[in-house]
């Protein structure tokens, strides 16, 4: 099994939505986000593009932050989903300089804090609360393994990209372009 | 000249029992509310949920609040029922919550104690609030009429305040989305079409295969069931063109941009039905069948070229053409988008009337992928006296114009207040419902002048705005997750109702919007009105009469009824007669000409930009509602100000950074307040700036809003009121940057 | 022009704007670290050596700093730490790929052993010490005894140490600047120069000064070269990397790296030095606190700028 999500850029409008829903799912504080949507403009007026995205952690294959982490609290489940045990977290950082994508952060509990994929919800059978909200439905969530899953089938059809690949990390988060 | 329209009306009472047999109930496929919905699991919390529709915005949404074990509000979800949001809410929905835990609420009754304008409150209790209200409300009654006083309301809540100034015998109960918005639209609408294009919009995006939108924002304006479709419609492969002086978002998922000056619309639009004309592209069958006045249009355009409108829009002739043959293309599945919030140049009835006859002559009205035929559940109201008869009206401060409006113009309540010996002006009270006026409306001076004209004013919110402050009594509405309010019965695809609920007592001393009408009735000696004891009861008698009860609506939260008639898109070469002068689809309005109007739409040039000033152009960010969720905490998360948009050229002329501050300031010489952040982007014209509307509160007890960003509307001074239907035009304001604190400048 | 913003106003404190999760704490733990390394590297090996009479600040004296720079270093880091009730869960596991977690362990079983080595010459520089128990006399004679395996232990950890301090950060591909293998025998170097400085400044004996005056000039011509050929890697890399090499050649890291670091921490001294073998008076104390300045400066631009840099998408 191997979890990943395909987001389309050609669709996403940048609400803002997976943020809030994110949020208020998972109880991040205010001040403090797990995803977050960034704009990218390229062009000059009127021969414009803008892409935008709804990034997180990529949950990445090779993943840093696992590597990095002295005591194991950062550690990887089923589905290959990047998960931080707050037990046995020690807050030094090392997981969060190790992110190329800086997806994580410094909960003010002292824990280190991120994107679960919404592992809570994605065991009971549901997408993850930023997907299942998204207004655009741009985001598609589920197994790699699976050819049938919402994921694999676009990721056959679309063309897409991932986030500085030469990180080498193998993320796991597919921007359709 | 009866329409379906009026049979409806007319046949209300058997409406509801033909429902009543057709709906079943399906108790059994959802858990009940109140009951323990998620099984305890580790790290997991047991759920509660209480149906809502959503007040953050005007979509309505409905959802579920939801409520962990301990009782607290944990979030908001999507009914997945529901045709407005299909089980998805937008950000604003999702943090509605926001709204519920803002501890800067208003929290008790307040008495102004001083002048207008100066806040100094004083707490007091409801009882002697409400009875200064009634006391002041029946003095002006006595002594000017009960016409004397307006009600100004935006969202649900409003509809229970009405009802009660409808009995108090005043018909001047208005919204900022009439002569702000969309008036325009619906009074061009329905001069064509004979209907309105109502909310929800009718558009049948799902389906359509060009959607054509021209300033249209969709995507920063978050209405949530359009955005839904356009993606949809993304998905399905339909073009999009997007005309905007600003590469909007829309605009990136478009097939075609058209960047065009601003105020050069209607060129456009009178272009491209000169080529569907000429080029013989338009519907020929549907336009014999349903439309009154080609011919007269044919001359009108005969020399309204691509050629000529390039010259006036700058878009190149070839892409006008291009454009106009993959509408005519996609044909009758093509939408040119009739927009929302239209009031840009006071000849925006004549605008949205071009919009109308090139989608009519594309065939779209009525027709899959184009424009649907909503129907709505019927809810009969609860028995109540007939409201007595006004003798006076708004209107009479306007002899013998806007006689095609069927709304009451804000900015008309303003002018009927402002004392003036040659009109009958005799406004004398205002109770100002979830609305801050003087962000909501253009020409805050007016605005105000109007206020100091006052007896008593009365402002019914949630939050502190800066309108709260000119209140000589404010009274604290609960939000939406603490109360019931009317049922949602809106137009749609499928007829379908929403109840909404409270998932939790009213915080602090705030009280819901229908308590607050009832006690205010008492007060006015109208209880006969108000007979239900409590509002369950009022709710539960009206949905037994359209075949559910309050019990369903409780699990259900969202009820689909079966649609009466099968017409959803009815003009297929059914016969149909249309409500207008001759009942056909009115190209040529004989309704315009008899009113002394153009019965055909025409460009005029408007006002260019001065040297060194940018035409001021505002829209929305998704995750804000106008000035309303400025303080919401997990909305300024994500966006707390705004930025003045400014294009790379305009910034090395004015040796502007990113991220930098600055001041704006308009031809009338008005400074905003506060600082606003430059943002140098490409994303904008040079003739132009742009900013998101609703930020720069002046309120300081909005801890998280006050003196964020600019206020777009206290920069509009200038209004170009639209003569057929009193739109207010804000779009001709101009702006230049004041790049040090003026205010220091002048102490210096 | 190109744009790129983060549009829902991602705020998290200490990554945005930029990332600065790290602050004082670990510069400093580093820098600490760096010179306990130092001290205790020639500390052993000169006992090793046999030269104990010959070079006695060298042996028996200069490593009375080494504990308490680690006890401080440590004390830096567990300050750095956010959940720090939970420090403990860094002795549960030993995670080979996790630089901090072999830090970590070595900082274990070092620091004890800079404790034991001092002890043991306690007596010799304070006459009068008493250790009140017999057991403790005991110890101390235990340890008197196997010096030398101690010390073989000592250079070989101190060695970990002073290399542990640059892989540290090495290990984080996330950002550039400190990407480089380099950046371990960098750090040593840097480390043993600040070690040879301490022991030349607490040294009385000229010859015992002299010697580490050399060894250091070699540390300095050393560094100088890491420093020469870590700008060269970058230049000759990714864009990534030649961006973070731009912070430091015309970037706002500039002024401070070449003035603080390059010349008063390493030129000036270096300069000085060569005079005073040369036999020009200088006061020992000046090339060898800005020996010190020049290693502390080093590791705060070092994290500070690291922090800064990262991958372009």
């Amino acid at each position: 099994m191997r979890y990943a999500m395909a987001i389309d850029t050609k669709k996403c409008v940048g609400c803002g939505d997976c943020v809030v829903a994110c949020q208020t799912e998972n109880n991040v504080p205010i001040g403090y986000c797990r995803d977050w949507v960034v704009e990218n403009v390229a062009g000059t007026y009127p021969q414009l593009e803008v892409e935008i995205r709804s990034e997180r952690c990529n949950h990445c294959e090779n993943s840093p932050c696992v590597r990095c982490c002295p005591t194991g609290a950062s550690h990887i489940v089923e589905g290959g989903v990047v998960l931080v045990e707050h037990n046995k977290c020690i807050g030094c950082g090392a997981c969060i300089e190790s992110c190329p994508y800086d997806a994580r952060y410094s909960h003010p509990d002292g824990y280190v804090d991120k994107c679960t994929f919404c592992l809570h919800r994605v065991q009971k059978g549901q997408d993850p609360a930023c997907v299942s909200v998204c207004p655009t439905n741009c985001m598609y969530f589920g197994d790699l393994d699976n050819p049938n899953s919402d994921v694999s089938k676009m990721l056959a059809t679309r063309k897409y990209k991932v986030l500085a690949p030469e990180a080498g990390t193998n993320p796991q988060i597919y921007y359709l372009t | 000249m009866k329409t379906r329209r009026d049979f409806i009306k007319i046949s209300a009472v058997g409406t509801g029992a033909v429902t009543l047999g057709l709906s079943t109930v399906k108790l059994a496929k959802a858990s009940e509310p109140g009951s323990i919905f998620g099984k305890k699991a580790k790290n997991q919390v047991a759920y509660e949920r209480f149906p809502t529709y959503c007040e953050v915005c005007f979509w309505k949404c409905a959802g579920w609040t939801y409520k962990d074990e301990d009782g607290k509000i944990l979030k908001i979800v999507g009914n997945e029922e529901d045709p407005h949001c299909n089980g998805r809410l937008c950000p604003r929905g999702t943090g509605g919550i926001g709204m519920y835990y803002d501890e800067d609420r208003l929290k008790k009754p307040l008495i102004r104690v001083g002048e207008p304008g100066n806040q100094s409150f004083r707490e007091a209790s409801w009882d002697e609030a409400l009875d200064l209200v009634a006391k002041n409300l029946n003095k002006i009654k006595k002594e000017h009429g009960p016409e004397c006083v307006a009600l100004f309301s935006h969202g649900t809540g409003g509809k229970m305040l009405s009802h009660l100034i409808k009995a108090f015998g005043s018909p001047n109960i208005t919204a900022p989305s009439f002569a702000q918005c969309r008036g325009p639209r619906e009074v061009a609408f329905a001069a064509t079409f004979g209907e309105e294009v109502l909310s929800p919009e009718r558009t049948d995006i799902r389906d359509t295969k060009c959607l054509v939108l021209i300033g249209s924002h969709i995507g920063e304006n978050m209405h949530n069931g359009q955005i839904q479709e356009m993606s949809e419609a993304i998905d399905n492969g339909a073009t999009i063109i997007t005309v905007d002086p600003r590469f909007s978002t829309a605009a990136s998922h478009s097939k075609f941009w058209l960047p065009i000056k601003p105020a050069t619309d209607i060129a456009l639009l009178m272009a491209w039905i000169h080529v569907i004309i000429n080029e013989e592209l338009y519907d020929k069958e549907y336009i014999d069948k349903y439309a009154y006045g080609l011919d007269q249009l044919k001359t009108h355009v005969k020399n309204m070229t691509p050629e000529w409108a390039f010259g006036i829009t700058t878009i190149e002739p070839d892409t006008i053409r291009e454009t106009a043959r993959e509408m005519a293309a996609a044909s009758p599945a093509v939408i040119v988008h009739p927009g929302r919030h239209v009031t840009w140049y006071g000849d925006d009835t004549q605008r949205s009337r071009a919009i109308a006859i090139l989608n009519a002559l594309l065939g779209s009205w009525g027709r899959r992928g184009g424009f649907f035929n909503p129907e709505a559940v019927h809810l009969p109201k609860y028995p109540s006296p007939a409201y007595p008869k006004p003798q006076k009206s708004w209107k009479d401060a306007f002899p013998g114009q806007y006689n095609l409006v069927h709304e009451v113009l804000t900015t008309g309540i303003c002018d009927a207040t402002i004392p003036n010996p040659d009109l009958g002006c005799h406004l004398k009270s205002w109770i100002v419902y979830g609305t801050n006026l003087l962000a909501s409306l253009p020409d805050q001076k007016k605005t105000l002048e109007a206020i100091e004209n006052l007896e008593f004013m009365v402002v019914i919110d949630t939050m502190p705005m800066d309108i709260t402050g000119y209140a000589d009594v404010i009274l604290p509405e609960c939000t939406y997750l603490e109360r019931y309010d009317g049922i949602r019965s809106s137009p749609h695809r499928e007829p379908n109702i929403a109840l909404r609920m409270p998932a939790a007592e009213p915080k602090y001393d705030s009280r819901p919007n229908y308590w607050i009408a009832k006690e205010l009735g008492k007060r006015l000696g109208l209880e006969e009105y108000f007979k239900w004891n409590t509002f369950e009861e009022k709710l539960d008698w009206q949905l037994k009469k359209v075949g559910s009860s309050l019990e369903e609506m409780k699990i259900l939260g969202v009820k689909k009824m079966p649609r009466e008639y099968n017409d959803l898109y009815s003009l297929n070469g059914e016969d149909y007669e249309f409500n207008t002068n001759t009942g056909k689809i009115e190209l040529y309005s004989t309704e315009l000409a008899n009113e002394g109007f153009d019965p055909l739409p025409k460009y005029t040039p408007h006002p260019e930009p001065p040297q060194g000033f940018y035409r001021l152009n505002y829209g929305r960010a998704p995750m804000h509602t106008f000035s309303r969720t400025a303080n919401n905490a997990n909305l300024t998360a994500l966006k707390k100000e705004n930025s003045v948009w400014v294009n790379p050229r305009v910034a090395k002329l004015w040796d502007l950074k990113n991220g930098q501050y600055v001041w704006l300031k308009n031809q009338d010489g008005v400074v905003s307040s506060f600082p606003i952040k430059v943002r140098v982007t490409e994303r904008i014209r040079w003739d132009s700036v742009y900013m998101v509307h609703g930020f720069g509160h002046k309120e300081k007890r909005l801890s998280r809003a006050y003196g964020k960003g600019a206020s777009d509307s206290e920069l509009v001074t200038h209004v170009m009121t639209d003569p057929i239907m009193g739109g207010t035009g804000m779009r001709g304001n101009f702006v230049t940057f004041i790049l040090n604190d003026p205010k220091k400048e002048v102490a210096s | 022009m190109k744009e790129e913003l983060i549009v829902s106003g991602r705020m998290n404190p200490g990554i945005d704007p930029y990332l600065h999760i790290w602050h004082w704490q670990i510069p400093l733990y580093l820098f600490l670290g760096g010179l306990a390394a130092g001290i205790l590297f020639f500390t052993a090996l000169y006992y090793i050596l046999g030269k104990e009479k010959e070079l006695p600040t060298a042996v028996k004296w200069a490593n009375f700093i080494a504990p308490a720079a680690l006890v401080i270093g440590l004390f830096a880091l567990f300050l750095d730490l956010k959940h720090k009730l939970f420090f403990w869960q860094l002795y549960t596991t030993i995670r080979l790929s996790s630089p901090m977690s072999w830090g970590a362990w070595t900082l274990m079983l070092i620091t004890p052993l800079a404790f034991i080595w001092s002890a043991s010459y306690l007596r010799e520089l304070v006459p009068k010490w008493d250790w009140k128990l017999k057991i403790l006399y005991d110890f101390e004679a235990l340890v008197i005894k196997y010096r030398k395996p101690l010390a073989w232990a000592i250079i070989f950890l101190s060695i970990i140490l002073g290399i542990y301090t640059g892989i540290l950060l090495s290990a984080f591909n996330a950002r550039p600047l400190w990407n480089t293998s380099l950046l371990g025998p960098l750090f040593l170097t840097s480390g043993l120069s600040t070690g040879a400085a301490v022991i030349m400044w607490m040294s009385k004996d000229h010859a015992e000064r002299a010697l580490f005056s050399k060894i250091d000039l070699i540390l300095i011509t050393a560094e100088l070269f890491f420093i020469i050929h870590l700008f060269m890697g970058f230049l000759a890399s990714t864009q990534v990397q030649i961006n973070a090499a731009e912070l430091f050649l015309g970037g706002e890291f500039t002024v401070t790296f070449w003035v603080f670091v390059i010349i008063l921490g390493l030129v000036f001294p270096g300069i000085l030095e060569i005079l005073e073998l040369r036999g020009y008076k200088v006061p020992v104390a000046v090339p060898a606190i800005l020996i010190l300045f020049g290693g502390l400066m080093f590791r705060f631009i070092m994290v500070e700028a690291g922090q800064i840099t990262r991958y372009l998408y």
